[in-house]
C-alpha cells in the first residue's frame, strides 16, 4: 500500500478476478516504480494475461483498483500504451503495415478525426525504431512471425505513452527479433518509461529486467530481480516442476554473478 | 431486345427504372456495410437479421393497421436489433456460440412471426398479401416511394460509414486494443449493427428473407479478392452489388417468369465465382498458374545443378549425359522432355547428338550462380 | 382427442426427436447454422425431382433433396478450402444460391403445380394426416408418421452406432484424426442425417421449424449438462415438450402450428436460461453476488490477520481505517465488517477488530488455497 509519497507508475491493490466460482487472481499487491523493465512470469494459467487486460480494463475485476501515477486507470489511458498478443488478431484483414501503426495514435485523435500527415510522420518514425521502414506499405498478412511482433510494438510506440504492457511479446518470435526488441525496450526504461511484460522464458530475465513479479493466482513476489529471483520464490511460484528449476538454476547463477 | 432497347427503357421505362434503382441502392448498402460483418465473422448476421425481421414487420401492421414501407421497415429493424441484441447476449454469456445463438434466434423468431402472420390472416380485414411480400421479396412491386426511403436510409448509413470510418476500421480488425485505447467500443459496435440492420431491412423488400444474407456476404466476399485494402474493398464491394442489382433487375425483366431477386443473387454469385478463379494475387486460376512456373523453375534448376555436378565429376563442365540418367537424377521423376527443351530455348543446354545434353557457356555460369546460392544456404 | 389430433402430435413428436439428435452434434460441433443452410438449399434436390418424377409423393423427391443437402456441405468445404473466404462466409455463399436456383425453376417450370415456396418453407403439419400410407390396400396411418419414424430410427441407429467416435471426434478433433479414423467420414455421415431429416421434417413443418427443432432444444440442454448422453435426451425431452405443446396452443389460437411450435421452443429455451442451476442467469447473479461477499470477507480477514501482531495494529485494525487501505466505501465497509460479526469471523472492542478464532482459521485456509 502507498503508505509514503513514492509516486508509483503502476500501483494495483487488492486485484482479484474471477471466472465462475474460481479465482484467476486473488488480492494482487503491485506497485511499479516509474523507469524499471518489469518481467510478470508464472507458469501456465496463473494469470499473468488476465493481470495485464484487468489492468487495462478488458476484463471485469471482482474486487481492486488500478492507479497510474497515482490516478485512477480510466482517467490515465492516454499514459499507457498496449502491445496485445500476435494471435488475438486475424492477420487475414485487409490493411498494410502504415495503417495498423497509425490506428496507435487514434486515442489522441479522439472521434472522427482522420490520421492526417503529423500521425504519418510519427508512424514512419515508429517504423525506423524497429527496422520496418521498408514494409510500410506491406499486406499485414504477408508478414513473418517477428515482423507481426514489431508492427505491435511500433503501433504502441506511437502512442507515445509512459507505461507500456506487453503480452508475451518473444513468443514464436527469431532471435534477431527478439534481441531488436529487448534493445528497443531497454531504450525506453533509459529514457525514463515503465515497461511491463508478461514474459514465458526464465533463462532470459536476469539479462534483460531490472524488476520482476512473479504470480501464480496469487502475488508470490515482486521487485528488482536482484532481490525476487530467487530459487525459492521459483519453487513457490512454479510448485515442483523440476525442468523448471534446473533452467531457474543456472539463470540464477547468472544472475548472482 | 437489343442493348440499346435495354437502355432506353432503364431511363424511361417506369417499373424497369424503379426496379433497378432499388436493387442499385440495395446492392450499394449491402455491400458497404456487408464488409464490416464479413471482417468481423459475423457474415450470417444478415440471415438472420431478415429472418427476425418478421414478427417486427407483423407486429408493425398488427399495431398500427398501415402498410405504409416506412413503418414495415422500422417494426423490421426494431425487431432485427432486438434479435441481435439477444444474439450477442447469449454469445458472452453462455456456453453457447455464435452458429447455435443465431441459429436459434433466428427460427424462434421467424416462428412467431409466423403466428402474427395467421393470427392477422384472421382478421376481417386483412390484407396481408402485402405482408408475404416481405417474405419472399417482390422486386417488381417496387415503388418510387420505396426507393426513395431506401434511398434516404441507406445514404444515412453510409454517411455514418465515412464519418466513423477508422472507427469501424479498429472495431473490425483489434476490439481490445481500441478498448485500451479508451474506444467505447460498446457504443461504436451498437452503432455498426444498427446500420447493418437497416441495410438488411430495406433490401428485404426486393430480395426477400432467405436471400438477404447472400447480399451481405457476397459482393464483399468477392471484392476481398481484388484489393488488400479496406477502403477499396468497401468502394469495390458497393460496386458489384449495384451491378448485381441492376443487372438481375435487367436480365429478369427481359425473360418471363423470372423473379427478380434470385436473379439478383445469381448474377452476385457470379461475380463472387468470377473474383475467386481470376483475381489477380489471391484467384485460384493465378495461384495454380503461379505455382505451375514456380514448380518448373524449380525443376530445371536442378537439372542445370545436376549437369554442374556431373560435370564436376568427369572433370568436364560440358559432358553431355543422356536424358536418361537426368531423368532418374530429376527431383520430378516423370517427363523432363519439356524442362530440357525450355534450358535450351534459353541457351542453356544444347542437345549433342541423339538426345544427349550438356550445358553451354551461360548454361555453366547460371548453374555456377545455382550452387553458389545454395552453399549461402546452407 | 380425435384421432387426427394424436396422430399430428405424433408426428411432431417423432419430428423433434428425429431433429433433437442431429442437432445435439451441430451445436457441439459448432455447425448449427449448416443446419439453416441446407434446409434452405434442399429446395433445388425437390424441385429438380419433381420435375423429372412430375409426383409430389415420390420417393424419390427425398433422395434428390438428401443428395442436396450434402452437395451444399461440399461446396461450402470446397470455398472454405480455397482460403479465400471464412467458413461462415462460405455458408452465406453457398445456400442463396442454390435456393435461388430453386426458386427460379419453380417460376419457370411448376408455376401452376401446387409446390409454391411457401408450402416449402413453412409446411402444414395440419394436412400430414390427410397423406395416408397405403400398404395393400390398408390404411395404416400418416405417411409422414412412417417416414420421419424412419429417419428417426436411421438417426438414433446411427448415433448408438458410432457413439464413442461421435463424442471423440466432438470433442478432441485432434485426438480423433491422430487415432485414425477418418473424422470427416463422421462429419458427412453426420450432414447426410441431417439432410435427411430435414427433408422428410419440412413436408410437415418446413424450413424453419426444422432449424429450430435442430438447435432449440440442443442449446437449451447445452445450458444444464455437458455429458453427451444426458444431453440427446434432455434435447430430445424438450424437444417433445415444445412440439406438443406448440401444437395445442396452435390448436387453441388457431394460428400456425409450425411457428407456433417455433415460438414454445423459444420459450422453454428462455425459461432453461433463466432458471438453469449452473449455467442460467439468475444462477449467476446469485453467483457474482455471493462472491462479492465473499471475496470482501476472505479479504478482511486476511487483511486482520496480516496486521493484528503489528505495531500499526492500532490503527490498521480500526473499523474506520478499512476504506482507507481496502479502498472500499464506507458503507460496503460497513456492511462487510457487519456481516464478518454476524458470521463471528470477528469482534469489535472500542472500534478496533479482531479476528475470533473462527476468522483466523478462514485466513490460514484462503492464503494457502
Amino acid at each position: 500500500m502507498n503508505s509514503t509519497n513514492i509516486q508509483y507508475a503502476v500501483d494495483v491493490a487488492d486485484l482479484t478476478v474471477a471466472y465462475r466460482d474460481k479465482p484467476v487472481l486473488w488480492d494482487i499487491d503491485m506497485q511499479v516504480p516509474s523507469g524499471v523493465l518489469m518481467a510478470i512470469i508464472g507458469p501456465n494459467g496463473a494469470g499473468k494475461t488476465t493481470l495485464i487486460k484487468s489492468i487495462l480494463g478488458l476484463i471485469k475485476p471482482a474486487a481492486g483498483q488500478v492507479m497510474i501515477f497515482n490516478k485512477p486507470y480510466e482517467q490515465q489511458r492516454h499514459e499507457v500504451g498496449y502491445v496485445p498478443q500476435r494471435g488475438s488478431v486475424d492477420w487475414d484483414f485487409p490493411t498494410n503495415v502504415l495503417d495498423v501503426v497509425m490506428m496507435g495514435r487514434y486515442g489522441a485523435l479522439g472521434w472522427i478525426r482522420r490520421p492526417g500527415t503529423k500521425e504519418r510522420k510519427k508512424a514512419m518514425d515508429a517504423l525506423d525504431k524497429v527496422s520496418m521502414v521498408d514494409f510500410a506499405g506491406r499486406q499485414i498478412s504477408q508478414l513473418s512471425g517477428g515482423q507481426q511482433q514489431r508492427v505491435f510494438l511500433a503501433r504502441a510506440l506511437v502512442q507515445e505513452a509512459s507505461v507500456y504492457f506487453m503480452d508475451e511479446p518473444f513468443q514464436g518470435v527469431d532471435a534477431k527479433t527478439e534481441r531488436a526488441i529487448i534493445g528497443i525496450l531497454q531504450e525506453l526504461r533509459s529514457s525514463g518509461k515503465t515497461v511491463v511484460v508478461v514474459h514465458h522464458d526464465l533463462q532470459t530475465i536476469p539479462e534483460y529486467f531490472d524488476w520482476v513479479t512473479l504470480l501464480n493466482v496469487r502475488r508470490i513476489a515482486s521487485g528488482p530481480v536482484a532481490d525476487v529471483f530467487t530459487e525459492e520464490n521459483l519453487r513457490a511460484a512454479y510448485g515442483g516442476l523440476v525442468a523448471f528449476k534446473s533452467h531457474a538454476g543456472t539463470a540464477i547463477n547468472n544472475s548472482l554473478k | 431486345m437489343e442493348i440499346t432497347e435495354v437502355l432506353y427503357n432503364l431511363v424511361f421505362d417506369y417499373t424497369l427504372r424503379t426496379v433497378a434503382m432499388g436493387s442499385a441502392i440495395l446492392g450499394i448498402v449491402s455491400g458497404a456495410l456487408g464488409v464490416f460483418a464479413v471482417l468481423r465473422r459475423q457474415s450470417l448476421l444478415g440471415d438472420s437479421v431478415s429472418h427476425t425481421a418478421l414478427p417486427g414487420i407483423a407486429l408493425a401492421f398488427l399495431l398500427t393497421g398501415s402498410k405504409a414501407p416506412l413503418v414495415m421497415i422500422i417494426g423490421a429493424a426494431v425487431a432485427g436489433w432486438i434479435g441481435t441484441l439477444f444474439v450477442l447476449h447469449i454469445i458472452n454469456n453462455t456456453p453457447i456460440k455464435a452458429d447455435g445463438a443465431l441459429g436459434m434466434i433466428l427460427s424462434v423468431f421467424f416462428g412467431f412471426g409466423l403466428v402474427l402472420l395467421t393470427l392477422i390472416q384472421k382478421m376481417p380485414n386483412s390484407r396481408q398479401a402485402g405482408l408475404e411480400k416481405f417474405l419472399f421479396g417482390q422486386a417488381s412491386a417496387l415503388m418510387v416511394q420505396d426507393v426513395v426511403i431506401m434511398a434516404i436510409l441507406g445514404g444515412l448509413s453510409l454517411l455514418l460509414v465515412a464519418i466513423l470510418w477508422k472507427e469501424f476500421k479498429m472495431l473490425s480488425f483489434d476490439p481490445e486494443y481500441a478498448v485500451s485505447l479508451g474506444f467505447p467500443t460498446r457504443t461504436i459496435t451498437i452503432i455498426l449493427t444498427t446500420i447493418l440492420v437497416i441495410a438488411v431491412v430495406i433490401g428485404l423488400q426486393t430480395v426477400g428473407v432467405v436471400l438477404m444474407s447472400a447480399m451481405i456476404v457476397a459482393p464483399a466476399s468477392a471484392a476481398r479478392q481484388w484489393t488488400d485494402r479496406l477502403g477499396v474493398m468497401v468502394v469495390l464491394s458497393g460496386l458489384f452489388g449495384a451491378l448485381a442489382g441492376v443487372s438481375g433487375a435487367v436480365i429478369s425483366s427481359l425473360t418471363a417468369k423470372l423473379p427478380t431477386g434470385p436473379t439478383i443473387v445469381l448474377c452476385i454469385s457470379a461475380i463472387v465465382v468470377i473474383s475467386i478463379l481470376f483475381a489477380p494475387n489471391r484467384g485460384l486460376v493465378m495461384r495454380a498458374a503461379r505455382n505451375y512456373m514456380n514448380r518448373q523453375r524449380l525443376i530445371t534448376d536442378a537439372i542445370l545443378l545436376d549437369l554442374f555436378e556431373l560435370g564436376i565429376q568427369h572433370h568436364d563442365p560440358h559432358y553431355a549425359h543422356p536424358s536418361s540418367t537426368l531423368k532418374v537424377m530429376s527431383i520430378t521423376r516423370g517427363n523432363i522432355e519439356r524442362s530440357l527443351h525450355n534450358l535450351q530455348e534459353h541457351d542453356f543446354v544444347q542437345e549433342i547428338g541423339e538426345d544427349n545434353w550438356a550445358l553451354t557457356e551461360s548454361g555453366v555460369r547460371k548453374a555456377a550462380i545455382l550452387a553458389n546460392r545454395m552453399e549461402e544456404k546452407s | 382427442m380425435t384421432p387426427a389430433q394424436i396422430e399430428i402430435q405424433l408426428i411432431a413428436a417423432v419430428v423433434a426427436v428425429a431433429c433433437a439428435l442431429p442437432g445435439v452434434f451441430l451445436i457441439l460441433r459448432r455447425t448449427a447454422m449448416m443446419s439453416d443452410a441446407i434446409s434452405h438449399a434442399i429446395l433445388l434436390g425437390i424441385v429438380l425431382a419433381f420435375l423429372v418424377t412430375e409426383d409430389l409423393t415420390s420417393p424419390f423427391l427425398i433422395v434428390a433433396a438428401a443428395m442436396t443437402g450434402l452437395l451444399t456441405v461440399l461446396l461450402v468445404e470446397i470455398l472454405h478450402k480455397t482460403r479465400l473466404v471464412k467458413e461462415d462466409a462460405a455458408i452465406g455463399l453457398v445456400f442463396p444460391v442454390l435456393f435461388s436456383i430453386g426458386v427460379i425453376l419453380i417460376a419457370r417450370f411448376a408455376g401452376s403445380v401446387h409446390l409454391d415456396t411457401d408450402a416449402v418453407l413453412l409446411g402444414e403439419l395440419a394436412f400430414a394426416p390427410f397423406n395416408r400410407f397405403v400398404v395393400f390396400g390398408v390404411d395404416i396411418g400418416p405417411r409422414s408418421l412412417y417416414l420421419m419414424g424412419g429417419i428417426l430410427l436411421i438417426n438414433l441407429a446411427f448415433i448408438l452406432l458410432f457413439f464413442k467416435e461421435l463424442k471423440l471426434s466432438t470433442f478432441d478433433a485432434g485426438l480423433a484424426a491422430s487415432l485414425g479414423f477418418m473424422p470427416w467420414i463422421l462429419h458427412y455421415g453426420l450432414m447426410s442425417l441431417v439432410s435427411v431429416t430435414a427433408v422428410g421434417a419440412f413436408d410437415a413443418v418446413g424450413s424453419i421449424l426444422v432449424v429450430a427443432l435442430m438447435i432449440g432444444p440442443p442449446s437449451a440442454a447445452y445450458l444444464l449438462t455437458e455429458r453427451l448422453s444426458t444431453m440427446l435426451l434432455l434435447s430430445a425431452l424438450m424437444g417433445m415438450v415444445g412440439a406438443i405443446s406448440g401444437f395445442w396452443i396452435a390448436h387453441w389460437a388457431d394460428i400456425s402450428i409450425a411457428g407456433s411450435m417455433a415460438t414454445m421452443i423459444g420459450v422453454i429455451f428462455i425459461l432453461v436460461y433463466l432458471l438453469s442451476p449452473g449455467r442460467g442467469l439468475l444462477a449467476s447473479v446469485r453467483r457474482r453476488v455471493r462472491q462479492k461477499w465473499e471475496f470482501a470477507l476472505a479479504m478482511l480477514v486476511i487483511h486482520l490477520s496480516q496486521h493484528e501482531h503489528q505495531p500499526e495494529a492500532v490503527n490498521e485494525c480500526r473499523a474506520d481505517h478499512l476504506t482507507e487501505h481496502i479502498r472500499w466505501n464506507a458503507k460496503f465497509a460497513q456492511q462487510v465488517v457487519r456481516l464478518a460479526k454476524h458470521r463471528n469471523l470477528i469482534d469489535e472492542t472500542d472500534g478496533r477488530l479482531n479476528l475470533t478464532s473462527n476468522g483466523r482459521s478462514l485466513a490460514a485456509r484462503k492464503v494457502v488455497g
